[in-house]
């Protein structure tokens, strides 16, 4: 798929961080209804450049905190790497998508994003809260809301082992 | 700019002669400058952190190095930099198999690691195999394993047998090019051998990605 239009980024060190002002019920500085969840960090910015190399991180490691952000409304995530069962289980009970990015194709999609504002959390700098708007960004769809998984389907149409 | 965004740890490898004498300041500091510097001017990304069991802070220079010093003859100071990612190193693994089973638990260990975790590790990868050596030496072997040419092989021609039985049983995992499918999941095994205990046979696994990134310079 080509996507284009707006997603948040938020990876590791700020997922933490959210999940603690959702369970202390502290304001956030974003609304999560229907929003797009891409798991980056990307490079410092070079001059005359919008953004620095910015592919996808592993998002296996948010695994712990999704659930609770598909309950606030989060109805697509983009990462690369499996994801859990319970984040699975959660995406189809809130019909939500996973889709995947090529990990190392870091400069290709930074051509995708026009633009990069901050949005939350600048003091943890890569891993901070950014909004990005994006342009025909590729990515393939890993979990769709009728339960399949590329990563199970792809493997087994090639495992001769 | 960098082709992958995770810049990673630098791990450097130096081997230093023994004829060389460092003067003007401390060695280690002066490896932690240059990944700074480097870091810096490249506009690389700044990913390490202290206190990794709790606040995890970043260090903001990428420092410190990860740095391994091998004492060698000659004169010269060879430096070797490894920046290594955080999802292929995220798939490391250690174990240390009763000596009995041999090729096959070594096989099959490797496999079942790549069937697990590999897909995480941005397949197609190059698997370092480090075989021997007491733990932390086993998997220091597997790390240097990955400054290879990628798919030259172990001069060793039953270790050599090893990399291409591994190889090939893990291409027929299916997991393929980032996990899609595919007949390709590795690129090469490189597989390093240290003499073990009469009690051991230690196997680390370390992964790298496909963007495989490493340099050197001879001083």
């Amino acid at each position: 798929m080509l996507l284009t239009g707006s997603m948040l980024t938020a990876r590791d060190a700020s997922h933490k961080l959210i999940v603690e002002a959702l369970v202390n019920k502290a304001d956030l500085p974003f609304d999560f209804d229907g929003q797009t969840i891409y798991y980056t960090g990307p490079t410092p910015v070079r001059p005359g450049h919008i953004v620095g190399s910015a592919g996808p991180t592993t998002s296996g490691r948010m695994d712990k905190y999704t659930p609770l952000l598909l309950e606030q409304g989060v109805k697509c995530m983009i990462g690369k790497g499996r994801r859990s069962a319970e984040v699975k289980q959660a995406m189809l009970k809130h019909h939500a998508v996973y889709l995947a990015a090529v990990g190392g194709a870091g400069v290709l999609l930074s051509h995708t994003i026009r633009r990069i504002a901050p949005v939350a959390y600048p003091e943890l700098g890569t891993e901070a809260v950014f909004r990005l708007e994006v342009e025909d960004f590729p990515a393939v769809v890993i979990n769709d809301i009728y339960g399949g998984d590329l990563y199970d389907t792809g493997k087994a149409h090639y495992r001769t082992k | 700019m960098p082709v992958c965004q995770d810049t990673g740890t630098a791990v450097v490898f130096l081997e230093l002669g023994q004829e060389v004498h460092i003067v003007g300041g401390d060695l280690t500091d002066a490896v932690n400058q240059g990944v700074k510097r480097g870091y810096d001017a490249g506009y690389l990304r700044k990913s390490m952190v202290t206190r990794p069991f709790s606040a995890r802070e970043n260090t903001r220079d990428n420092t410190p190095a990860v740095i391994h010093t091998e004492i060698v003859p000659g004169a010269n100071l060879r430096i070797r930099v490894l920046p290594k990612g955080g999802g292929a190193e995220n798939c490391s693994r250690l174990t240390v198999l009763p000596p009995s089973r041999g090729h096959e638990g070594i096989v099959e260990y490797v496999v079942n690691l790549v069937d697990e975790c590999g897909c995480n590790a941005c397949p197609p990868l190059i698997i370092g195999v480090g075989i021997g050596g007491t733990s932390e030496q086993t998997m220091l072997l597997a790390k240097k394993s990955l400054l290879r040419k990628i798919g030259a092989h172990n001069t060793d021609p039953e270790i050599k047998g090893l990399e291409k039985k591994i190889l090939d049983e893990v291409n027929s995992l299916g997991t393929g090019p980032m996990g899609y499918g595919g007949s390709v999941t590795a690129l090469a095994v490189h597989i390093e051998v240290f003499p073990a205990h009469i009690a051991s046979l230690p196997v680390a696994v370390n992964m790298q990605c496909w963007c495989s990134r490493h340099r050197e310079a001879l001083l």
